[in-house]
């Protein structure tokens, strides 16, 4: 079977994304009150960021040992309440660091 | 106050100056993330147009990531629906947040336009504005946040071209990044988050490390781990809703 092209993969993205952002807005117009869809709606993002960024943050960069210091800093970062911003400058940061060292 | 739709409204150019402000730090942030969700865009084979295009539509960060790992791993449409679709749960929950803010009367199109560009960030600041929700004001973030979204992920793409390989390792951990801000806040705050959180890390290092699952592409793992860790968290802790109690 042929691969889909990259346009096939974009509209198909958009789609879905655009489906699950307006049709509860332009179709709602009750409150939800099942408590277990509620509830899984809300564990959701927790769960499914907490996967994509580990352990893959550990092979994003040159080494193992720079992508760990990433992810240790971006923990202590967020837990003291740093902002996204700087939380995500710091990961770069310790990256170049890091890098500079172990090469 | 009456609500009216039209730009001409004085209320309705102060809504859209005040997004445009609230905008500006998440348009520099964006602008720092999607630059290395370009990277991540151009390891799989996409243009800098593509990237624009892709982010301008989607605007979402998880979301085109796991797409792009569905795009790397030469998956079918239909897996790139599916995990598109749980990656972006999340907004399906702020759309019927919004919903409950919205004023009934509200034309359709600006439910179309506001509900398009749902993000972590921009509707944060929507809903935390008192009163129903003035769409003028979504606008104004939108005009400057998503243009900053979209251009960082075609820089990312030429960048990640051109770019010396220290600095792009440095910058792909930027979208990292992001998430662990976006998932420790809460998480602090709320125990049933921080166990949702370590047991999400526990899986998906169970997937990736075990023979067993050396097979099936990261993104259908991610999408697996996080139904059955959501699902769990959701039997065990019904998660009582702040607002309502508020």
């Amino acid at each position: 079977m042929m691969k889909p092209g990259i346009y096939a993969y974009i509209l198909t993205m958009f789609v879905v994304s655009f489906a699950v952002r307006v049709l509860p807005l332009t179709l709602i117009k009750k409150p939800i009150t099942n408590k277990f869809i509620k509830s899984f709606l809300y564990y959701v993002p927790y769960a499914t960021l907490a996967a994509m960024t580990f352990p893959t943050i550990l092979y994003a960069t040159q080494s193992p040992i720079s992508g760990a210091a990433a992810l240790i800093v971006g923990l202590a970062t967020a837990w003291f309440g740093f902002d996204l911003f700087k939380v995500a400058v710091s990961c770069c940061g310790v990256v170049l660091l890091v890098e500079m060292f172990i090469r | 106050m009456e609500n009216t739709y039209s730009l001409k409204s004085a209320h309705n150019k102060t809504a859209f100056a005040e997004g445009l402000k609230d905008g500006v730090p998440i348009a520099l942030a964006y602008l720092a993330v999607s630059f290395s969700l370009g990277i991540a865009a151009k390891n799989v084979g996409f243009t800098p147009w593509q990237g624009f295009v892709v982010s301008t539509l989607c605007a979402a960060s998880a979301g085109e990531y796991i797409g792009f790992t569905m795009v790397a791993a030469g998956a079918t449409l239909m897996e790139t629906a599916i995990a598109t679709l749980i990656t972006n749960a999340r907004y399906m929950l702020m759309s019927c947040a919004m919903s409950q803010r919205t004023d009934p009367k509200m034309p359709f199109f600006h439910r179309i336009l506001v509900g398009q560009y749902i993000t972590d960030e921009l509707f944060g600041i929507a809903i935390a504005r008192k009163g129903t929700l003035n769409p003028f004001y979504s606008y104004g973030a939108i005009a400057i946040a998503v243009p900053a979204w979209s251009i960082g992920t075609a820089l990312g793409v030429v960048a990640g071209n051109i770019m010396p390989l220290s600095l792009a390792s440095a910058f792909s951990v930027a979208l990292y990044g992001m998430f662990i801000a976006i998932i420790i806040a809460p998480a602090r705050k709320d125990k049933v988050v921080a166990l949702v959180v370590v047991a999400s890390f526990v899986l998906s290092s169970v997937g990736a490390y075990l023979p067993l699952f050396a097979e099936i592409a990261d993104g259908t793992k991610t999408m697996v781990v996080t139904v059955v860790v959501a699902a769990v968290a959701a039997v065990l802790f019904p998660h009582e809703d702040e607002q309502e109690a508020e």
